[in-house]
C-alpha cells in the first residue's frame, strides 16, 4: 500500500513537469521582499545614526534658527503640519466621502456622465503633485479667491491632492459591504438614505477610516505643491489659525539640507527622523482602527 | 443595532477629538511681550527672494524678533528672479537679491505701480574651487575660466585649457539657472547673464558641488565665498587673475572690489508701499542699524564703511518718503 501511494505522489510531481520551478518562483519572491526590506533598513539605519543626535526636546520646543544652529528646532514646521493636515482632514474627508457615496450607492452606472466622472477621478489621481499646487497657487492664492500664502491655501491644496485616493479607497470600502446588508435593510421598508446612513456606511467606516488615514499620510510628505502655496523657509512662529503664514516638516527639511554648517544637516537629519514618527503614528492609527471596527460577514 | 452605533460614536469621537487636538496645538505660541519703547509692533514682514541671501535675511529676521516678539518675518526662498515675480506682484514686501534688479524685472513692477529702493546690505566673492588634489594650477585667468563657461566651450579636459595642464577631465559644477548666483557669474565671466554652457552639474544645493569637487581631481565649481569657508578643509580656492594679476577671495577682496569681477554685492528690495508698515520700516532700519551683528552671525561678508553711509542716506531718504 504504502509503496503504492509513493509511486502516486512521485507520478503526479512528475507529471508537473519538475520541481524547480515553483522553488525558483519563491526564492525570487523573497529575493525581492529582502531587497526592499534591506533598502528600508539601510534608509532608517543611515536617518537614525545621523539623526539621533539632534532628536532632542529642542527640536520639537525650539524655532528654527540661523545663529545657534546647535539648538535650533522645528518647532513652526512641526505645528504648520498639523494644522494642513488637519484642514486637509477637514476639508478632503467630507467631500472625498460623499462623492463616493454618490458614485457607489447612488449613480447610475448606464449613464455616461457617471462613467466619465469615474474615469476622471481615477485620472486624477495620477496627476502629479505640483501641479495641484500650481492649481491653488492660481485661483486661490492669488485672484480671484485672493487669500494669500496662508495654512487655508496649504490645506486646500492638499485636500484636491488627496480627494481622488479618498473616494477611490472609500468606494472600495463601500463596495465591501455586502449587498445582502442593503437588500435586507430595503426589503424591511428602509428607504436608499437610511439604509446608506444606518448600514452601509457604519459598516464601512473602518475602511473609509483606514485609506483616509493613509492618504493623509501622503499629504503629509509632500513638499512641493506647498512650496508654490506658500509653505515659506524661514518661519519662526508657530501658526495662530488658517490665515497665517506656515511652513511644513518636509519644506523645512528641503530647506535644512542645502545649509552649508554640518549642524543644520544633522537637524535635517533629526526632522526627517520627527516626520517619520508622526507618518508612523498614523499609519497605527489606521491599523488599530481597522482592526477594531472590522466585522466580517 | 445598538452596538454598532455606539461604536459609530466611537469613531466620531476619536476623530473630532484628534481634530481638536489638532486645532489646539500651536495656538498661543506666540507671546506678544512688549519690549523696547514706544508702541510695540506687530504684523506681518514678508521676504522673499535669493537663496545666497536668505540666510542673512533670516538671522536678521532673527535678532529682530528678539527685539520685536509681536512681529512675524519670514523668508522665502525662491531665487532671486522667482522672488521678483512675487515682489512685483504685490504678494512680499521685501525682495532678497544676489544680483541687481534686472530691466525687464524693472518694468514688470512699474507696471504693477510698485515702487522699491535698492539696498546693499553684504558683500560676496564668488568663489572658484578645485579638488585639494589639484596641484597644477593655483590661479585661473577670466579668459580661462571664459573658456571653460562659454557656451559653446567644448574643453573637457584640463591640457585643453592650457597645454602646460596634465591630461586630466574636467568635471564642472555650477549654480541653477534660476540662481542670482549663475546670473552674476555668467554676466562677470562670458559677458551675458545666463550665457553658459549647459554640459555642467546644475544645482541648487552647494553641497553637491562641495562633494563633487572634492570627489574628483579633475574638478571644478563655483559659489558663494561662505560656502567655501565652511569647506575651506575640503576644497582649494582659485585665485582669480582679471589682467591685474591673481587676487585670492577674500573679505578684503569682496569689500574693495579687487577680488574683480567675481566680488558682488547682496541686496534688500524694500516696497515704498510696504514701508509705510512700521513694522516693514523698522525692520530695514534694524538691517542697516545691526548690520555688523547680522552679517556676523550669518557669517558673511560686511559693508565697507563707505557703504554702510550709503545704504544709510537712502534710507533717511526712504523715512522721509515714508513719513517720519
Amino acid at each position: 500500500m504504502t509503496t503504492a501511494t509513493l509511486t502516486l505522489d512521485h507520478g503526479l510531481r512528475k507529471g508537473r513537469r519538475g520541481t524547480l520551478g515553483p522553488s525558483v518562483f519563491a526564492f525570487v519572491l523573497w529575493a525581492c521582499l529582502a531587497l526592499i526590506c534591506a533598502f528600508l533598513f539601510f534608509l532608517l539605519a543611515v536617518i537614525v545614526q545621523k539623526g539621533i543626535a539632534r532628536f532632542d526636546l529642542d527640536l520639537v520646543t525650539n524655532q528654527p534658527s540661523k545663529i545657534r544652529p546647535e539648538t535650533a528646532g522645528v518647532a513652526s514646521a512641526l505645528y504648520g503640519t498639523l494644522w494642513v493636515s488637519a484642514l486637509t482632514a477637514f476639508i478632503a474627508l467630507p467631500l472625498g466621502i460623499a462623492a463616493a457615496v454618490y458614485l457607489e450607492e447612488y449613480a447610475q452606472q448606464n449613464h455616461w456622465w457617471n462613467r466619465m466622472i469615474e474615469l476622471n477621478i481615477q485620472n486624477l489621481a495620477a496627476v502629479p503633485t505640483v501641479i495641484y499646487g500650481i492649481l491653488v497657487l492660481a485661483f486661490v492664492v492669488r485672484a480671484p479667491l485672493s487669500i494669500g500664502a496662508v495654512v487655508l491655501a496649504g490645506g486646500i491644496a492638499l485636500a484636491l491632492l488627496i480627494l481622488p485616493v479618498v473616494i477611490i479607497t472609500t468606494r472600495e470600502a463601500l463596495r465591501a459591504v455586502p449587498e445582502e446588508i442593503r437588500s435586507g435593510s430595503l426589503a424591511l421598508g428602509a428607504t436608499l438614505w437610511q439604509t446608506t446612513w444606518r448600514q452601509v456606511l457604519p459598516a464601512a467606516v473602518p475602511g473609509i477610516a483606514t485609506g483616509s488615514i493613509l492618504a493623509l499620510s501622503r499629504a503629509i510628505g509632500e513638499a512641493a505643491p506647498l512650496i508654490l502655496v506658500g509653505a515659506t523657509t524661514f518661519v519662526t512662529f508657530n501658526p495662530d489659525g488658517v490665515l497665517s503664514r506656515y511652513t511644513t516638516l518636509p519644506v523645512q527639511i528641503f530647506n535644512l539640507v542645502p545649509q552649508d554648517r554640518q549642524e543644520f544637516r544633522d537637524l535635517a537629519y533629526a526632522a526627517i527622523l520627527l516626520l517619520i514618527l508622526v507618518l508612523l503614528a498614523m499609519n497605527a492609527l489606521a491599523i488599530w482602527l481597522r482592526n477594531r471596527y472590522q466585522r466580517r460577514w | 443595532m445598538t452596538i454598532r452605533q455606539v461604536k459609530r460614536a466611537h469613531v466620531m469621537t476619536i476623530v473630532a477629538a484628534a481634530a481638536l487636538t489638532l486645532a489646539a496645538c500651536g495656538g498661543g505660541q506666540n507671546n506678544t511681550a512688549v519690549q523696547g519703547s514706544g508702541e510695540p509692533l506687530s504684523g506681518p514682514v514678508v521676504l522673499d527672494g535669493s537663496s545666497t541671501v536668505e540666510p542673512l535675511s533670516a538671522a536678521a529676521a532673527e535678532l529682530f524678533m528678539g527685539e520685536n516678539s509681536g512681529v512675524n518675518v519670514t523668508v522665502g526662498t525662491s531665487g532671486t528672479g522667482g522672488g521678483f515675480k512675487k515682489f512685483c506682484a504685490g504678494e512680499t514686501d521685501i525682495s532678497d537679491a544676489s544680483r541687481a534688479i534686472k530691466d525687464e524685472e524693472k518694468k514688470l513692477c512699474t507696471e504693477k505701480n510698485i515702487n522699491f529702493t535698492e539696498l546693499q546690505i553684504a558683500n560676496d566673492a564668488l568663489t572658484v574651487v578645485v579638488n585639494k588634489g589639484n596641484t597644477w594650477i593655483d590661479c585661473l585667468s577670466v579668459v580661462q575660466l571664459k573658456k571653460i563657461w562659454e557656451p559653446d566651450s567644448t574643453v573637457t579636459n584640463w591640457n585643453q585649457v592650457d597645454p602646460s595642464f596634465p591630461d586630466v577631465p574636467l568635471g564642472l559644477y555650477g549654480a541653477g539657472a534660476d540662481s542670482g548666483t549663475f546670473d552674476y557669474f555668467t554676466g562677470a565671466i562670458n559677458g551675458k547673464e545666463g550665457a553658459s554652457r549647459k554640459d555642467y552639474n546644475p544645482t541648487e544645493d552647494d553641497n553637491i558641488t562641495v562633494q563633487g569637487v572634492a570627489g574628483a581631481k579633475g574638478a571644478l565649481g563655483y559659489f558663494g565665498f561662505s560656502y567655501y569657508e565652511e569647506n575651506a578643509a575640503k576644497l582649494k580656492a582659485l585665485k582669480i587673475d582679471n589682467g591685474k594679476g591673481c587676487v585670492e577671495p577674500s573679505v578684503k577682496g569682496a569689500q574693495d572690489g579687487t577680488y574683480s569681477p567675481l566680488a558682488r554685492p547682496l541686496f534688500i528690495y524694500p516696497s515704498d508701499a510696504a514701508l509705510k508698515k512700521p513694522q516693514v520700516e523698522r525692520f530695514v532700519e534694524f538691517y542697516l542699524e545691526k548690520n555688523d551683528d547680522i552679517v556676523k552671525a550669518a557669517r558673511f561678508v560686511p559693508l565697507t564703511e563707505e557703504q554702510k553711509t550709503k545704504a544709510k542716506d537712502a534710507l533717511t531718504v526712504l523715512k522721509a518718503k515714508a513719513g517720519k
